[in-house]
């Protein structure tokens, strides 16, 4: 299970919140991706190609992700892959992924009881590769099946969360530290302040702050930053806490405030999403 | 030790620094435009900001119709309308069986003809698409709630504009704009869009409104203590249509419910009668500040009268049973106005309440059964006190004795011999009062062209000047002197 989701990982998102698409149907995957390579195509002839040169044919792939989902009541994630392949060598010529892209919704709620028949309820979306093909892509969504992608940032609040809940997951091989980046602005020029912590130490500390295995509540997530930020001053006589999260690397994700994340471990993978999911639909409603 | 604020707040320090812009902007004043340097920065637009969305059909659904029947029926009527081609209102209707709505419902805002269709069909996913789109749209492009959104004020101008229009050609407000204005009012700083956000308050839902308060009240007061007076004003207004715009629904879709179930109607009733109680509670609390911080200001006044002009009427006009009279912060200051205007004003919203409330007591005496609402003693008693002080102030130069409202206008004989006025118990009336005398003047001036002593109680016999201030157009007054003060005398 966790190979065919495997090449999710290590790569960096950008994510999106995505309001419901009208009139969707799994059944037509692949006759979307014909109509959404025939879009592309229209879009490079108008002078939008970003390769210079040589002539690529883009084709776009639509499929289901089934194993990313909270449950069997949650719609199916789909994904969208374009690829080229030169135009010169036909069949043997390798295709090249550029850009991809896939629409998700984890979440312990049933989300479709209270939405109509011709919806379908795809909160998350994350991309991928170049900016213009998100673009493309994403228009044509909005064209087709009249949803509204919009950005999806991630409040310092968010972050501190993201922070707590991934130090408590339990990994077996540490390689990477955990690491807190806060952005100083109050200077003319830009600085940042990037706080590593070994992953077995951030881990003890959340376990002595957690006091119910399952369960975080906010006070248990200001304890835990608190710790961290008193831990820095007695070193640095420097105060985060009047600092801005920008950004939380963990062994088993990492998430940036500009509203991009990183998988790193496909087991928590599920979990991650459902954070994500609902910070997708808070912004939804 | 030194402690720093938490700088967590984006919008916050954005705002501030587009505030500060914009007031070095105002005190620099004219600069000649230097050529490549005036230029606004165009900011890159969002590949997903759809502000403004050109109708087109959909294509994708022929797709599905292609796997059901294999084959496109040449011959089939069923093949729809394209969207591109509606034009003219007969297109409409000769097409009406067989249009299909765009692919992207926004672009039925800008479409007279798409709105006139959407309106007909009733189609509840077609109202879901538009409210996902509208709601997404109006968080996004907002310019005082985003932090990078303050340079494109013109853009969601108009397209708050639009939203408007929509609003009043359906006659009907959006709930995803709604939703929008209770999340947006608290942050906003009553600059950006200003009319247009005000407009907007004006389709706000009464009927479904249980937190008015703290989702409208409360920061529409905030605002509006700390501004200037025209912003009051246009608060005011907005706050009246919105009135007018509840109301209207209200009489319209009492007519098509005439039928349902007798029950449901009295909840709704009222629900809504609660309500629309609160906002005319509320609208009078701040017009009595607003009289006090800008000093009993004729304009003002003239919203604040032009709402209650709307209250008096509820009972007649749109058969909403309340009535709430103006509180004293009101009816004095306009009673002791200096301005002949606003005098008219309140004669003729004292006329209609009049005529409301004997409509009212007849009503009760006249049906058998007894009536859900019928309007309290205090309401009579509050509106009679009202009339003693009126009619002293216009007629029987009483008010300083008969008045014993709290904020009213008794007083005691001591008091009055200290202003020096002779003969006080005969000099405030019609003839004597502030927002009178002009006429009075030009009245001895034409009578007696040639006596300079402006001798005021040659104007005695009441009948003949009071025809010649009807003739001034004093419609209000006309009507309530002729309704609620009865002329013992027929002085000549």
């Amino acid at each position: 299970e966790s190979q065919r989701t495997a090449f999710l990982l290590c790569k960096q998102w950008t994510l999106y919140s995505v309001t419901p698409l009208y009139k969707f149907s799994s059944a037509l995957l692949k006759d979307y991706a014909k109509l959404l390579s025939a879009s592309i195509a229209a879009e490079k002839q108008k002078g939008l190609a970003v390769e210079v040169g040589v002539e690529l044919d883009i084709k776009a792939v639509i499929s289901i992700l089934p194993d990313l989902r909270h449950s069997d009541r949650d719609q199916a994630a789909i994904l969208v892959q374009l690829s080229t392949r030169s135009s010169f060598s036909k069949k043997n010529s390798a295709e090249k992924l550029i850009w991809s892209g896939w629409f998700c919704c984890v979440s312990e709620d049933d989300l479709s009881e209270n939405l109509l028949e011709d919806f379908t309820c795809l909160p998350l979306f994350l991309a991928n590769g170049a900016e213009t093909y998100t673009s493309i892509v994403g228009s044509w969504f909005q064209k087709t099946f009249d949803c509204c992608f919009r950005r999806l940032t991630i409040s310092p609040l968010n972050l501190s969360w993201m922070a707590a809940m991934w130090t408590g997951c339990k990994v077996d091989k540490t390689t990477s530290a955990t690491e807190l980046v806060f952005s100083v602005s109050c200077l003319p020029y830009p600085l940042d302040i990037s706080y590593a912590i070994h992953t077995e130490d951030a881990k003890a500390l959340w376990d002595t702050v957690q006091k119910t295995p399952g369960e975080i509540t906010q006070e248990e997530v200001d304890i835990f930053m608190d710790c961290l930020y008193s831990h820095f001053h007695r070193h640095f006589k420097i105060h985060l806490s009047t600092m801005r999260l920008v950004k939380v690397s963990t062994a088993i994700a990492s998430a940036h405030c500009d509203g991009s994340v990183k998988f790193l471990q496909s087991q928590y993978l599920t979990g991650v999403l459902m954070l994500l999911t609902e910070l997708a639909l808070s912004q939804i409603q | 030790f030194q402690t720093y604020f938490k700088n967590s707040e984006g919008p916050w320090k954005a705002a501030i620094d587009a505030l500060r812009r914009r007031n070095q902007e105002n005190s620099l004043g004219l600069q000649p435009l230097l050529l490549g340097t005036a230029q606004p920065q165009s900011r890159k637009r969002k590949w997903n900001a759809q502000l403004v969305i050109p109708a087109s059909s959909t294509n994708r659904n022929s797709l599905e119709k292609n796997k059901e029947k294999g084959c496109v029926d040449l011959y089939s009527t069923s093949v729809s309308f394209p969207v591109e081609q509606l034009q003219t209102f007969p297109q409409l209707l000769q097409n009406i069986h067989r249009l299909e709505f765009p692919s992207q419902m926004g672009s039925v805002l800008t479409n007279p003809l798409l709105l006139h269709y959407m309106n007909c069909m009733k189609d509840e996913s077609v109202y879901l698409r538009l409210y996902y789109w509208m709601s997404q749209t109006l968080q996004e492009e907002c310019t005082w709630c985003v932090a990078d959104n303050s340079q494109c004020e013109e853009e969601f101008k108009d397209f708050l504009e639009t939203v408007y229009k929509a609003e009043c050609f359906l006659q009907e407000g959006f709930s995803s704009c709604e939703e929008f204005l209770y999340k947006s009012l608290p942050l906003w700083d009553g600059q950006s869009c200003r009319s247009q956000v005000l407009k907007l308050v004006s389709w706000i839902s009464l009927r479904s409104f249980s937190e008015m308060k703290s989702q409208l009240c409360d920061p529409l007061a905030q605002l509006f203590f700390t501004s200037s007076i025209y912003f009051k004003c246009s608060v005011l207004e907005s706050l009246k249509e919105l009135l007018q715009n509840s109301l209207i629904w209200h009489m319209v879709h009492l007519d098509s419910e005439a039928d349902s179930q007798a029950h449901s109607l009295n909840t709704t009733l009222s629900g809504l009668v609660n309500v629309v109680a609160e906002l005319i509670r509320f609208v009078g609390w701040i017009s009595t500040v607003a009289l006090r911080l800008e000093k009993n200001s004729t304009f003002l006044l003239y919203f604040i009268l032009d709402f209650y002009e709307t209250v008096c009427d509820m009972y007649l006009k749109y058969n909403l049973p309340l009535l709430i009279m103006p509180p004293a912060g009101v009816f004095y200051p306009a009673l002791l106005s200096m301005d002949s205007v606003t005098l008219n004003q309140l004669c003729y919203i004292m006329y209609r309440y009049r005529t409301n409330l004997v409509a009212a007591k007849e009503n009760e005496r006249s049906k058998k059964k007894i009536l859900q609402f019928k309007f309290s003693s205090q309401t009579y008693q509050e509106y009679n006190q009202y009339i003693i002080a009126m009619v002293g102030c216009l007629w029987t130069s009483s008010a300083f004795q008969k008045d014993n409202h709290p904020q009213g206008l008794g007083m005691d004989d001591e008091l009055l011999k200290k202003t020096g006025v002779q003969e006080y118990k005969t000099s405030f009336n019609i003839v004597y009062h502030p927002a009178m005398m002009g006429y009075a003047l030009c009245f001895l001036q034409q009578a007696w062209p040639d006596d300079t002593t402006f001798n005021f109680s040659l104007i005695k016999g009441r009948n003949w000047y009071l025809e010649y201030l009807y003739a001034q157009g004093l419609e209000g007054l006309k009507v309530f002197i002729e309704s609620s003060i009865n002329r013992v005398s027929q002085a000549s």
